[in-house]
C-alpha cells in the first residue's frame, strides 16, 4: 500500500515529463482502438452496402462478379436478361418485390443506373436503412434523373441541372447521348455505399437514349429526337439485373435453385450476403496489415516510456538510498518501478480508450455529412480489453528493465551514493 | 548492555586483493554517542553500510542489539534496520515528493515495531516536529520548501520516530553553517536521550568531536 502510494506521489511529482509518456501511451492505446474499431465498422458496413434483398439474380456468371456490377458498380455484366424472363420471375408467389437494374452507360465516370420507383421503395442498405432525399424526389419523368451524393458534390451539381450521358462505363467517352439530356430532380443523401457514386434514371430513360441505336452503336443519318422518343414504347427489352426481395426469407434458398434452374434463359441467383462475405475474404487482408501496424506503434509508445523510466534512474538514486535507509528492501524499489509502469499503462489505456470515444463522438456528425456513414458509438468488447491487457503487461515486461537496474544499484549504493 | 559489538570483522569488496575494512574490536554502550571520524578513503561508506546492514560482513561478528547481523539473510537485515535503525544523511534525507509530516512517518510504513512504538503516529510527529523547533505552518508543505537546516532537523525527526535503538548519522552537519550545525547537535543528543538512542556519528569534521564523549578514529580502528 505504502508502495502504491509512493509511486502515485512519486509520479504526480515528475508529472510534467511523465505526461508526454503518458500521451504517447494513450496515443498508440487510441490508435490500436481506433483500428479495431475501423476494421470492425469496415467489415459491418461493407457487408451491409446491400441489406434486405434477399435474392440477387443476373445473368449466369460467378455470384462474386454478379455482386460486383449490380451492387458495387465495378465492372460489366456478361450478358442481359430478357424483360419477359424478369417479369416471369417476379410474378413469382413467392416473390414479394423486385427491382430491375439496367447498367451500360455512364455519366463523367460515374456509373448511371436504370431502374423503376421500386428502387426507392425498397432498396436497403446498412441497417435496413432506406434511402432518402437530401433534395428533390424520386424521378418520375422519362428524362429525369437522381444523383447520388458524391455524384453531386463532386460535380457541383444542383437541382434541375441538365446533365448528358455517355455510352459506356470509361471515364472518357466519345459516345454521348447529348441529344437526350437529363434533368436533375433528386440528390440522395449519403449512403456510404456505391449508390453515392451512382447516377439513377428510368429504365424507359435507358430505353429512350438507346432507341435510335442498333447493335450498341449509332445508326447514321438516323435519328429520333427526345420528343419523338417519348412518344415510342419504352418498355425495356432487357435488363441487367435485379433485385429479388421475397415474401419469407427462409424460402430464399427455394428460390434461388428455381431461378439457377431456370429453362428459358441461363440465369444466377446469389444471396447477397455469402457473396458479400465472400468478396470480403478476398479483399480483407490490409486487416492484418493494419493490425501489424498498429501493434508497433504501441510497442514504440511503451519504448518511449520505457526510455523515461531509464532516464529517471540516475536521478531518483538518491531516492532509493532513502527508501533503503528506512528499511525498504530492493525488491520493494524494484516493484515501484513496476508499479510505476502499471500506472503509466494503466492511464495510458484509459486515455487512449477516452480519446477514441469522444473522437468518434466528436467526428459522427462529420462523417455522417462528409461520407454518409454513421459512427456507432465506441463500446469496449472483450477482443478491446484483451488488447489493453496484453499492453498493460508489454508495459510490466518493459518495466522489469529499470526495475532490475534500480534493484542491482540499490543493492551496491546502499545508503550513500555515489553520484 | 552493549547496543553494538564488533569482533574481528572483515569486509573486502569484489575484486579488490586487501580488506576495504578490518576491525578487531569495537563496543558500544547503550545510550552512548560515539564520534567516529573518519577522512574520505577510510572506509567509512562500508563500515556504515555493514554497521546498516546494508552489506554483510565477509568474516567477523557483528552484532547489534544481541543479533547477530552476519548470520541474517538480506531481507532479515533490511527488517532489523526498519524496525530499530534510524539514518540521517548528509543531506536530501528527504523524498521531495511527500511532506514533511509524510517524511517523516516513512519508516512507520515499512516497520510494525515502529508504528507501535510511535502510538499515535500523528501526536508523535507533531511532538518531535515541535520539540525540533519546526514551524507548525512547515509541517504540510513539501520538504523542497524547506531550507538545509529544517530538511536535516526533518531528518532528525524520521530518525527518531517509533524510538529506534540506533541512530546512525552521516555527516549530517556537512551543510550546515557553524550555528545551525550546534544547535542540531544539541536536538539530537536531547532527542537521542529522551528516546534512550544510542548515536554513531560519522563525520570528517573534527570541530563537532568536542561535543562527543567518545571519539574513535576510523583508521586507527581500520587495520586491514
Amino acid at each position: 500500500m505504502i508502495l502504491l502510494n509512493l509511486t502515485l506521489r512519486s509520479l504526480w511529482n515528475r508529472r510534467a515529463s511523465l505526461l508526454l509518456t503518458l500521451f504517447s501511451i494513450a496515443i498508440s492505446v487510441a490508435l490500436l482502438l481506433g483500428v479495431e474499431y475501423i476494421r470492425k465498422e469496415a467489415k459491418s458496413s461493407f457487408l451491409s452496402t446491400i441489406s434486405g434483398t434477399d435474392l440477387v439474380v443476373g445473368a449466369r456468371s460467378g455470384p462474386v462478379q454478379l455482386l460486383l456490377y449490380s451492387v458495387f458498380r465495378i465492372g460489366n455484366a456478361t450478358n442481359n436478361i430478357s424483360w419477359q424472363s424478369y417479369q416471369d420471375i417476379a410474378s413469382k408467389p413467392l416473390v414479394d418485390w423486385t427491382i430491375p437494374i439496367s447498367l451500360g452507360d455512364s455519366h463523367k465516370g460515374y456509373r448511371v443506373l436504370g431502374t423503376n420507383q421500386d428502387y426507392f421503395r425498397y432498396y436497403r442498405h446498412g441497417d435496413k436503412r432506406l434511402l432518402e432525399f437530401a433534395e428533390g424526389k424520386p424521378f418520375a419523368g422519362v428524362f429525369d434523373a437522381v444523383l447520388g451524393a458524391e455524384v453531386a458534390r463532386k460535380l457541383s451539381y444542383q437541382l434541375h441541372d441538365k446533365i448528358v450521358i455517355a455510352h459506356g462505363a470509361a471515364a472518357t467517352s466519345f459516345t454521348l447521348h447529348a441529344d437526350k439530356p437529363f434533368q436533375v430532380v433528386g440528390i440522395l443523401k449519403p449512403t456510404g455505399t456505391p449508390i453515392d457514386r451512382t447516377v439513377h434514371v428510368s429504365l424507359e430513360g435507358i430505353e429512350a437514349v438507346h432507341i435510335d441505336w442498333v447493335g450498341g452503336a449509332k445508326v447514321p443519318g438516323y435519328q429520333i429526337s427526345a420528343d419523338e422518343a417519348l412518344q415510342k414504347n419504352l418498355q425495356p427489352k432487357v435488363i441487367t439485373a435485379f433485385m429479388v426481395g421475397l415474401k419469407n426469407r427462409a424460402a430464399a434458398f427455394r428460390v434461388q435453385r428455381e431461378i439457377n434452374d431456370y429453362k428459358r434463359e441461363p440465369l444466377l441467383a446469389t444471396v447477397p450476403g455469402v457473396a458479400l462475405a465472400e468478396l470480403w475474404q478476398a479483399i480483407g487482408m490490409f486487416e492484418n496489415v493494419l493490425r501489424i501496424i498498429t501493434g508497433f506503434v504501441v510497442i514504440a509508445g511503451l519504448l518511449g516510456m520505457l526510455t523515461t523510466l531509464l532516464s529517471t534512474l540516475n536521478e531518483r538514486r538518491r531516492e532509493m538510498a532513502i527508501l533503503r535507509a528506512v528499511g525498504a528492501h530492493p525488491r520493494q524499489v524494484f516493484l515501484l518501478f513496476v508499479l510505476e509502469a502499471g500506472v503509466l499503462a494503466v492511464l495510458g489505456c484509459l486515455l487512449g480508450a477516452g480519446l477514441v470515444f469522444i473522437g468518434l463522438l466528436a467526428a459522427r456528425p462529420w462523417v455522417m455529412a462528409e461520407y454518409g456513414f454513421y459512427l456507432s458509438t465506441w463500446i469496449p468488447d472483450m477482443n478491446d480489453g484483451l488488447l489493453l491487457a496484453v499492453v498493460a503487461v508489454l508495459a510490466l515486461l518493459f518495466s522489469l528493465i529499470p526495475g532490475a537496474i534500480a534493484y542491482q544499484r540499490s543493492l551496491q549504493d546502499g545508503l550513500t551514493v555515489r553520484v | 548492555m552493549n547496543v553494538i559489538e564488533l569482533q574481528n570483522l572483515h569486509y573486502r569488496w569484489q575484486g579488490q586483493s586487501r580488506d576495504t575494512l578490518a576491525i578487531a574490536k569495537l563496543h558500544v554502550a547503550q545510550g552512548e554517542h560515539l564520534f567516529i571520524r573518519g577522512a574520505s578513503g577510510s572506509g567509512k561508506t562500508t563500515f556504515l553500510n555493514l554497521l546498516a546492514g546494508i552489506l554483510r560482513p565477509a568474516s567477523g561478528s557483528l552484532t547489534i542489539l544481541g543479533q547477530a547481523l552476519q548470520s541474517m539473510d538480506n531481507a532479515a537485515r533490511d527488517r532489523f534496520r526498519a524496525d530499530h535503525m534510524g539514518v540521517i544523511f548528509q543531506q536530501f534525507n528527504l523524498l521531495p515528493y511527500l511532506s514533511v509530516r509524510e517524511n517523516v512517518q516513512l519508516p512507520c510504513h515499512f516497520s510494525k515495531r515502529r508504528k507501535q512504538q510511535a502510538g499515535d503516529m500523528q501526536a508523535t510527529t507533531n511532538r518531535l516536529l515541535e520539540h525540533l523547533g519546526l514551524d507548525r505552518q512547515l509541517w504540510e508543505r513539501p520538504v523542497t520548501d524547506l531550507s538545509v537546516g529544517q530538511q536535516q532537523r526533518v531528518a532528525v525527526a524520521r530518525a527518531l520516530i517509533g524510538s529506534p535503538e540506533l541512530i546512525i548519522a552521516d555527516e549530517p552537519t556537512s551543510a550546515l553553517d557553524t550555528d545551525t550545525r550546534d544547535g542540531f547537535l544539541n536536538l539530537l543528543f536531547q532527542e537521542a536521550a529522551v528516546q534512550g538512542s544510542t548515536i554513531v556519528f560519522v563525520s570528517h569534521d573534527p570541530h563537532i568531536a568536542s561535543h562527543f564523549p567518545r571519539v574513535v578514529d576510523l583508521r586507527e580502528l581500520n587495520q586491514p
